[in-house]
């Protein structure tokens, strides 16, 4: 079996991008960098979930995740953080430990998983073909079995819980000021 | 021919990990935050992959990851609403100054 195949060698090449990118951005000292390492790998993640031929989930990935969240997150650094400012000076031994403590994790996670022996599904090319848009709607419309109206509709009332909380919490208190 | 189950897995333990470290060394609100969303898609990573390799003929994964975005989202705007608050009384995100609940 040859090993470089276009496949492989596309999937190594996000990899790349999103283990990389990932280091960066929580190793570099400027906050403002750190988002836009963040930006990259979520970028490539979407990349990721295309190459498994999912494309919706890599638009709401790319719309959500890529479009939202890091702009919000700069928005917020903005709002906090002079430009360029140096975040932190952490100490060595505290970076030393923490890195151990990964490391075992990754050790101890990456023996289990190597230890189960996944069975891929022999079919999973030409039934992932089958996941198209209205595969997709029907799955969240619907209330039966492996369908999930009542998650979507939770979510909906979490968003609105959550753009209230927000905006209670983000607002000026003039008004606890008067009392 | 396709890439193997265990290349996805190893790529989102190493993507989580690096998470986790990066929790424990940031020292600054958004910096946590940022680590907290590379957990997240590491997980999500898994779930998307083990329903495309493992179980294809039903959308569970592929759900379980759209509903993870979307409280990972719902949890960002939170979050940062209560940095930009703790900012504006502290006039400081690094989580060591932050000691007003301590006593």
């Amino acid at each position: 079996m040859e090993f470089f195949t276009a496949n492989n060698i596309i999937f190594f090449l996000l990899a790349a991008v999103i283990l990389i990118f990932g280091f960066l951005s929580v190793t570099t000292t400027k906050i403002l960098r750190a988002a836009t390492y963040l930006f990259f790998v979520l970028f490539a993640i979407a990349g990721l979930y295309l190459f498994l031929s999912y494309e919706f989930i890599a638009a709401v990935q790319l719309s959500v995740y890529a479009g939202g969240i890091v702009v919000l997150l700069v928005f917020a650094i903005l709002l906090v953080k002079n430009l360029g400012e140096e975040t932190e000076n952490v100490s060595c031994t505290k970076k030393i430990v923490s890195a151990i403590a990964a490391v075992c994790g990754v050790v101890a996670c990456l023996v289990t998983l190597f230890g189960y022996g996944f069975q891929a599904n022999e079919n999973a090319d030409e039934l992932a073909a089958n996941v198209n848009m209205e595969a997709i709607g029907q799955t969240l419309m619907g209330v039966d079995k492996y369908q999930y109206l009542l998650p979507f509709e939770a979510a909906s009332v979490l968003l609105l819980a959550c753009i209230i909380g927000s905006v209670v919490i983000a607002q000026k208190e003039k008004k606890e000021d008067k009392k | 021919m396709n890439v193997p189950v265990e290349f996805y897995v190893v790529l989102s333990t190493l993507l989580f990990f690096i998470g986790v470290y990066g929790f424990i060394v940031r020292k600054n609100l958004i910096g946590i935050l940022m680590s907290v969303e590379l957990i997240l898609n590491a997980v999500n990573i898994n779930f998307v992959v083990f329903n495309r390799f493992l179980f294809p003929e039903k959308l569970e994964g592929y759900m379980y990851g759209l509903f993870v975005i979307i409280v990972a989202a719902a949890e960002t705007a939170v979050a940062i609403s209560i940095i930009i608050n703790v900012y504006r009384r502290m006039k400081n995100i690094d989580v060591d100054s932050i000691k007003e609940l301590k006593n």
